[in-house]
């Protein structure tokens, strides 16, 4: 048992780290076609990343270690996510908990390690990108846990691997009012916490508009490296989860190794349709104003809320 | 406008990116200059316009729009210099910039690559004795590739960016 939960756990590792710069790739090239243009191609990212790795970082005097160490804890929280929610499989590791309140702890993280850096260049930029980051944060993380407990009430456990085997069981609760509002105000945060729009533009170098970019101005090189793949690991994870929860058909559920197969075709496939899908539904939206955007998140917390009282009612 | 028209727009516009560019425009390398091995397929470029009459600003910004598209060389306009791996310096340097400028070059991680595009960063072109001006761009730093023209055409620039990444 637990030689099989390491090695879905490695899988799980080496899957996100080779396919997310390949999903970044997919969703840029796919805006860049909409937009007319030709684009970097799918392997851009790739390239900018070893690039990036094999840079030097330029710290500026007096920056403390948390210049160095936010980097490494933001990348180690994206890594320990991913390793936690089930992607290809749900064999979990037995004695850690695939709970919904550790992921969302593990989340918030590297969220706190973003605005730390944030904060550490003494900028305005910085200090201005980290106090809308944890806003953002703070409007995001309550959804989440109220979105994903909608969906354990019916699975009768808030581990996340069983919650997605429950609804492989029994899929004719997926298309239930409160599957379907817990999706939607899932999809909402994840948009939100991942900095694409309408909440933060991730190609935007207008200062007054940044979130993510203002708060890793300061960092290079390898730094910079660490917390772009970090951030892009981050969207892979949550993309992973939605996705297996709306749709759980082809996630293993145990550790065979042909079911480990479909696993990892099915989760490939998934997420670089959802990418795509995502990318194209980003030409056709404008960012929001910064003071819309709680107004957004409070409507999918009200999504998120109507799902758990829903689901108190069906089941 | 609606989705609907949005979407008529894309159908009719499709790829308006023309043909990649492989013209030279005459680049003057510095002596001995060899492209850093690390940033083959992927530069971010920081632009400082250090006094520029805003010539080479509208070609740069045509070299990374949708007609000429740098980001299929890898080239992308960056926020920072931490991010940069390319400072690419336009028009000649006045007194209150040439600090500024120095301190750019200074903030880019290595390897980076100094690229002056532009007729004013090698002798300051119409703006040569002036009270206003420093020197011209190599006067201040070095510099490893320069762009020649007033203003250069976008396939110039594009043409400084693949002798960087060699795509």
């Amino acid at each position: 048992m637990t030689i099989e939960s390491l090695a879905v756990i490695v899988i799980h590792l080496a899957l996100a780290v080779t396919l997310t710069p390949v999903l970044i790739g997919v969703m840029r090239t796919t805006r860049a076609r909409l937009e007319g243009r030709v684009g970097g191609g799918v392997w851009q990212p790739w390239r900018d990343l070893r690039k990036l790795l094999s840079k030097q970082p330029t710290r500026a005097p007096g920056s403390t270690p948390v210049l160095t160490l936010a980097p490494i804890l933001l990348m180690a929280s994206s890594l320990m996510l991913c390793a936690l929610i089930p992607l290809v499989s749900t064999v979990a590791l037995p004695g850690v908990p695939g709970d919904l309140f550790v992921v969302v702890g593990v989340l918030l993280l590297g969220t706190v390690a973003l605005a730390l850096l944030g904060l550490e260049s003494g900028t305005a930029f910085g200090g201005m990108g980290s106090s809308r980051h944890m806003v953002i944060a703070a409007l995001v993380e309550p959804t989440v846990l109220l979105s994903i407990y909608a969906l354990s009430v019916p699975a009768g456990t808030s581990a996340l691997a069983a919650i997605v085997q429950a609804r492989l069981a029994d899929s004719a609760s997926l298309l239930n009012p409160v599957s379907l509002l817990a999706i939607f105000a899932l999809v909402v945060v994840v948009i939100a916490e991942t900095g694409r729009l309408p909440v933060d533009n991730p190609s935007t170098h207008l200062e007054l508009t940044m979130i993510h970019e203002a708060m890793i101005l300061e960092s290079g090189g390898r730094d910079l490296g660490w917390l772009e793949l970090g951030s892009w690991l981050r969207l892979t994870a949550l993309l992973g989860v939605v996705a297996n929860l709306a749709l759980p058909w082809g996630v293993g559920q145990d550790a065979a190794p042909l079911s480990l197969l479909v696993g990892v075709a099915a989760i490939t496939v998934k997420l670089l349709v959802l990418g795509a899908a995502l990318a194209a539904a980003e030409v056709f939206i404008a960012k929001l104003r910064l003071f819309r955007v709680p107004e957004l998140l409070a409507g999918s917390f009200v999504m998120a809320f109507l799902s758990v009282s829903a689901s108190y009612l069906v089941f | 406008m609606t989705t609907a028209r949005l979407l008529k727009l894309i159908a009719r516009t499709g790829r308006v990116a023309e043909p990649l560019d492989r013209g030279d425009y005459g680049l003057q390398l510095r002596d001995g200059f060899v492209a850093p091995r690390t940033l083959r397929g992927s530069v971010q470029v920081r632009h400082v316009d250090a006094g520029s009459c805003n010539g080479c600003e509208l070609e740069l910004g045509a070299a990374f729009g949708p007609v000429y598209d740098a980001e299929r060389i890898g080239a992308r306009l960056v926020a920072s210099p931490r991010h940069a791996d390319v400072v690419a310096v336009t028009g000649v340097v006045t007194q209150n910039m040439a600090e500024p400028l120095l301190n750019t070059v200074d903030a880019t991680p290595h390897p980076r690559v100094v690229v002056s595009i532009g007729d004013c960063t090698r002798g300051c072109g119409e703006f040569v004795n002036s009270y206003a001006v420093a020197g011209s761009v190599d006067d201040i730093v070095d510099v490893d590739v320069h762009i020649p023209g007033c203003p250069p055409p976008p396939g110039a620039i594009i043409a400084a960016l693949r002798a960087v990444t060699g795509r």
